[in-house]
């Protein structure tokens, strides 16, 4: 069967994008690595891939915020990307991915033209490199968690991973819209404050998902837990099992694989 | 700041002897020197740019005998590493890094850079152009490599520091603050892991802290050599040439108070010149590069052209301000260079590659054969040098060094009397061996997924790892090839106040058990020495740094373990705020390198669970001179520092190895800071299991009679195991010959229960106690 083409996109100083191509491989598919520029010379196309995948690392140094210039280039270079979500095709942001994919207005609803979200430092102040228990919504049409269990873990690491919004009634519509994809818990699967929640984002938010379930960003590195021997305690445990991070590459690629 | 091309006088950096050499030179050709050939000689010859004393010629009397050394670094550790002859050192003590084979398709690359006053004036800057700096000369190792794992080894004063402080000099707690943030800043954005490191804490760091970053890249084996050619063109890439690498290198002139200091770095730039060059690297677009570090475009270029020759323009350069003098073009040492050998019919396809990664490139000239450097800016000279002078006309003359063996003191009676629960929850509250996961969580030591080991270990994650074991899958693409490496420090200067010859033993016996408590394949391993000294025109602190160089020698002998690459940072001492000078200790980092065969098969140090039995491999004598427990409990037992016997440590660890291959034990850990008592605490509260240890089972070489010498005796050579009951017997039959005993087994209960030598309990503490005051220490005295 032919394999789904992932376009995982680079910036300058996107530094995830190796192991993020290399979960992709893994999962089915066939991704390949471009540089946005190549893109805007067009000399790649976006419409040409079957899923587009936002890797983490510091775009552009991060230097205006997290993800901000590289939200800008794409909302202002790469004009299909609003129509690629909206083809159903899936888009997956990880952590400085999911801060460009919240900053050009693309989460939590596609439809939205405005950022209506933003991120802000880690309560603590700190970059945060640590694994966190995250609880997955089981209500979520997120076409990214078939057949994965309420409860996973995975690593973050970041310093400006704080989600905030705009009002208590924003949460509301997300809760409504099941927008709120993972939320960070502690290890017995209650909503708790640090470290189990490493960052302060608002109502323990680790993931948001477009309501339609085909566009989803999240902080944590599930491209970092793509083979048993990530998790931490995989010399104690004898029931850790392989990554469950590449479930999320794979229910995408088997999602356009029909 | 006024550009050094307007001070009509000689380079304060050169001095007498050499100002003599250079004058002669000059008269054979019957001009002056220019100013710009003048501030390029003293670059050149400065200590950064060129070991100058470490490479130089040394009369050594150790109170016995006098010797003579023509070059200390080569008759000792070059040497040495030399006659062990090992086929997978692809290239040692040249070009910055150290290259191992890796496999038969890869290799690795390791170089670690020490950095010192910068870091006390201006940290976070100091930091970030440490390990940019170190990072490059990385990237430009061989063709170029992709850089896998960043280490990081800071020594500073404590947080807490309450003394008087000279009003440049920023407080060890904001220095450890910044230079932390400067790391993580920089290494983070790179998107290198940074997994491995340590702290140091010693007030005689306060004026100079040491800042050790290190890096290990990944490169084919193809690209191990390189070579430029003559006619084959100069091409700078990177970032801009600009007045923000004009401070004076620091230890290349007597003045190291400029507050102006450190350059700039911007890690962007530094990763859009890495992206260029493993793509250009990958379609074989240039013969050579080089990272301009220490002396800017000068030493790049010499260092580059090798023997042969070259032609520059500077009016080519690109630079950040257009009125840079041709000097200032010359010499800046502006971040996120690299200089690159590029045949003349790649150009295109080069800067093609480089602009494809937003990265600049500029052709300033070419390579000759004619042996000259000559530098022009828009048709005026500037330099035209005899690069073999430049090389080669260093005079060298000879400096004294002494060595006095410090008076055996005798056996004290103890200056406080402490319980052996008392000491062991101070000892792992101690600053040198308390949690370091503050430092440890602002670095992405995860990020390329290939961080198999991880620092923090154990059931919560938050346990003291030996070292960290990279699976650099990323990098090499291919995910079924389960080979990996592991990186291991050694460094302990309170043993090199006593004799800085055992310290190197110690510090050389340390890392190498650090990858051996992980897995690795330490018969493979390869060492790199960095030696961090005051003024090495004072004998004695000349002496105690031939003794390290004798020590580094002995353990890679002894060992069968070469060294790679060594590298110095001397005049370590400023005045404090009385006016007096104030040196560091005589400070020696080892690094070790190390393959794992399988990283599936690697270990970590946490107990795995109860009715275990623990076996200590190893023997212990009572030495406890420079120990945790001296400084714990003031100066008592003998005072002498650890002897490492690196003959028997190298059957030890070929025996461990071997048992540890074939999965007989469950974790290890290695006995260093606090001796037996520490690690077995460490094993204990990381993995969540009590122990029961019986102190008169533990193999020693002479007679002890104190539970406290046999709990916290900081003797070498000395691992801990934990052993499943059905595997015992299997242990001892690999481990046959070798001191080993069980000395304890697991429990579920959660407390560390010793019994002493005449088989009462003389010691019971419960873990959450111990995990506290381990984890607390450093936050708390952060403050």
């Amino acid at each position: 069967m032919k394999k789904p083409r992932i376009l995982v996109l680079r910036a300058a100083g996107t530094n995830c994008d190796l192991e993020t191509a290399d979960a992709c491989t893994q999962a089915g598919g066939a991704p390949e690595r471009v540089h946005i520029d190549l893109i805007r010379a067009g000399r790649a196309r976006l419409m040409d891939y079957d899923i587009l995948v936002l890797p983490g690392g510091y775009s552009y140094g991060d230097d205006l915020g997290a993800g901000r210039i590289l939200a800008n280039q794409l909302k202002l270079h790469i004009k299909e990307l609003r129509n690629f979500v909206r083809l159903g095709r899936p888009v997956l942001g990880i952590s400085n991915g999911f801060q460009a994919l919240v900053k050009t207005g693309l989460l939590p609803v596609a439809h939205a033209s405005e950022q209506t979200a933003g991120f802000t430092a880690n309560d603590s102040g700190l970059f945060e490199a640590r694994w966190v228990h995250l609880r997955l919504n089981t209500q979520s049409s997120c076409l990214f968690f078939k057949g994965l269990p309420e409860m996973i873990e995975l690593p973050v690491a970041h310093g400006e991973g704080k989600l905030v919004l705009r009002s208590p009634r924003q949460l509301e519509d997300l809760k409504k819209n099941k927008s709120i994809a993972m939320q960070y818990v502690s290890d017995d699967g209650k909503l708790a404050g640090y470290p189990a929640n490493p960052n302060g984002s608002v109502f323990n938010i680790a993931a948001l998902s477009n309501p339609e379930g085909n566009c989803l960003g999240l902080m944590p590195h599930p491209e970092r837990y793509i083979s048993k021997f990530q998790h931490p305690n995989w010399t104690r445990q004898t029931f850790v099992k392989a990554g469950v991070g590449l479930e999320l590459f794979r229910n995408a690629v088997d999602y356009c694989r029909g | 700041m006024p550009p050094p091309a307007q001070k009509n006088r000689a380079p304060a950096a050169l001095d007498a002897a050499e100002l003599a050499a250079v004058q002669a030179h000059f008269r054979t050709l019957r001009r002056e020197p220019t100013p710009a050939e003048l501030e390029t000689l003293a670059r050149a010859w400065s200590e950064p740019c060129r070991s100058r004393t470490f490479a130089g010629p040394v009369r050594f009397n150790d109170g016995r005998k006098t010797r003579r050394f023509k070059n200390l670094l080569d008759e000792t550790i070059v040497k040495a590493s030399r006659r062990l002859n090992r086929a997978w050192c692809l290239s040692t003590f040249q070009d910055g890094a150290g290259i191992v084979a890796f496999g038969p398709k890869w290799a690795l690359a390791f170089k670690v850079e020490a950095h010192s006053h910068s870091c006390a004036i201006e940290p976070h800057g100091g930091a970030e152009t440490g390990v940019g700096g170190v990072i490059r000369d990385v990237i430009a190792a061989g063709l170029g490599a992709r850089p896998v794992l960043n280490t990081d080894h800071l020594c500073v004063a404590p947080p807490d520091y309450a003394g008087p402080l000279p009003d440049t000099v920023r407080h060890p707690r904001r220095i450890l603050g910044s230079v932390v943030s400067g790391v993580r800043d920089y290494g983070n954005r790179m998107g290198i892991p940074t997994a491995a490191g340590g702290l140091w804490f010693d007030d005689a760091y306060r004026l100079n802290p040491l800042v050790f970053c290190g890096t290990v890249g990944l490169l084919p084996a193809w690209a191990v050599r390189k070579e430029a050619k003559a006619g084959d063109l100069i091409a700078a890439a990177g970032g801009r040439t600009g007045r923000d690498g004009l401070r004076r290198t620091p230890g290349a002139g007597p003045d190291g108070n400029d507050a102006s200091a450190v350059q700039v770095g911007h890690a962007l730039n530094g990763k859009r010149l890495l992206d260029a060059l493993l793509a250009a690297r990958d379609r074989k677009l240039f013969r050579a590069v080089t990272a301009c570090g220490a002396g800017g475009f000068a030493a790049a270029v010499a260092a580059l052209a090798g023997g042969r020759g070259a032609r520059i323009s500077l009016e080519k350069a690109p630079l950040k301000a257009p009125d840079l003098a041709p000097l200032e073009i010359w010499l800046s040492e502006s971040q996120e260079r690299l200089l690159f050998a590029v045949p003349p019919r790649g150009l295109d396809a080069f800067a093609q590659a480089c602009a494809a990664e937003g990265c600049e490139t500029a052709v300033l000239g070419e390579f000759t054969d004619t042996g000259r450097l000559v530098v022009t800016h828009a048709g005026t000279p500037v330099v035209d040098l005899d690069l073999g002078f430049l090389s080669r006309g260093l005079p060298r003359a000879e400096k004294a060094a002494v060595w006095t063996a410090p008076k055996p003191a005798g056996a004290k009676a103890p200056a406080r009397e402490k319980g052996l629960d008392q000491i062991l929850t101070e000892g792992l509250a101690h600053l040198n061996v308390c949690s370091r996961e503050w430092v440890i969580r602002q670095y992405d030591h995860e990020v390329q997924g290939g961080t198999v080991v991880k620092p923090l270990q154990g059931s919560r994650h938050d346990g003291p790892g030996d070292a960290c074991v990279i699976w650099p899958h990323a990098a090499t693409g291919d995910s079924d090839d389960f080979q990996g490496f592991a990186v291991g420090h050694g460094l302990n200067p309170a043993y090199g106040r006593l004799d800085p010859y055992r310290m190197a033993l110690a510090c050389a016996d340390e890392a190498l058990r650090n990858l051996l408590c992980v897995g690795a394949d330490v018969s493979r391993a390869a060492l790199l020495g960095n030696f961090c000294w005051a003024d090495p025109d004072d004998p004695e602190q000349l002496g105690a740094l031939v003794r390290a160089a004798e020590g580094c020698r002995d353990a890679a002998l002894g060992l069968g373990v070469p060294f790679i690459s060594c590298q110095e940072i001397l005049r370590n001492q400023s005045a404090d705020a009385s006016g007096k000078t104030l040196a560091i200790p005589g400070t020696l980092l080892v690094s070790a390198l190390a393959p794992v065969a399988d990283v599936r098969k690697s270990l970590t140090m946490d107990i795995k669970g109860p009715g275990n039995a623990l076996y200590l491999v190893g023997s212990t004598a009572e030495e406890l001179g420079g120990s945790l427990f001296h400084q714990i409990c003031g100066r008592c037992f003998g005072c002498a520092a650890p002897a490492a016997d690196p003959r028997a440590a190298a059957a030890m660890f070929k025996g461990v190895q071997a048992a540890l291959a074939k999965g007989l034990a469950l974790s290890a850990h290695d006995l260093s800071d606090g001796g037996l008592g520490v690690a077995a605490a460490e094993m204990c509260f990381t993995g969540g299991f009590g122990a029961a240890l019986d102190l008169d089972k533990v193999p020693r070489r002479s007679a002890i009679y104190s539970d406290a010498v046999l709990l916290f005796s900081e003797s070498a050579s000395r691992i801990l195991l934990e052993v499943a009951p059905d595997r015992e017997a299997a242990l001892l039959k690999a481990l046959r010959g070798l001191p080993a005993k069980r000395v304890g087994a697991t429990m579920a209960n959660p407390v560390l229960k010793v019994a002493g030598l005449d088989g009462r309990v003389v010691m019971e503490s419960a873990l959450s106690t111990l995990k506290s005051a381990w984890q607390d220490a450093l936050p708390g005295r952060l403050g």
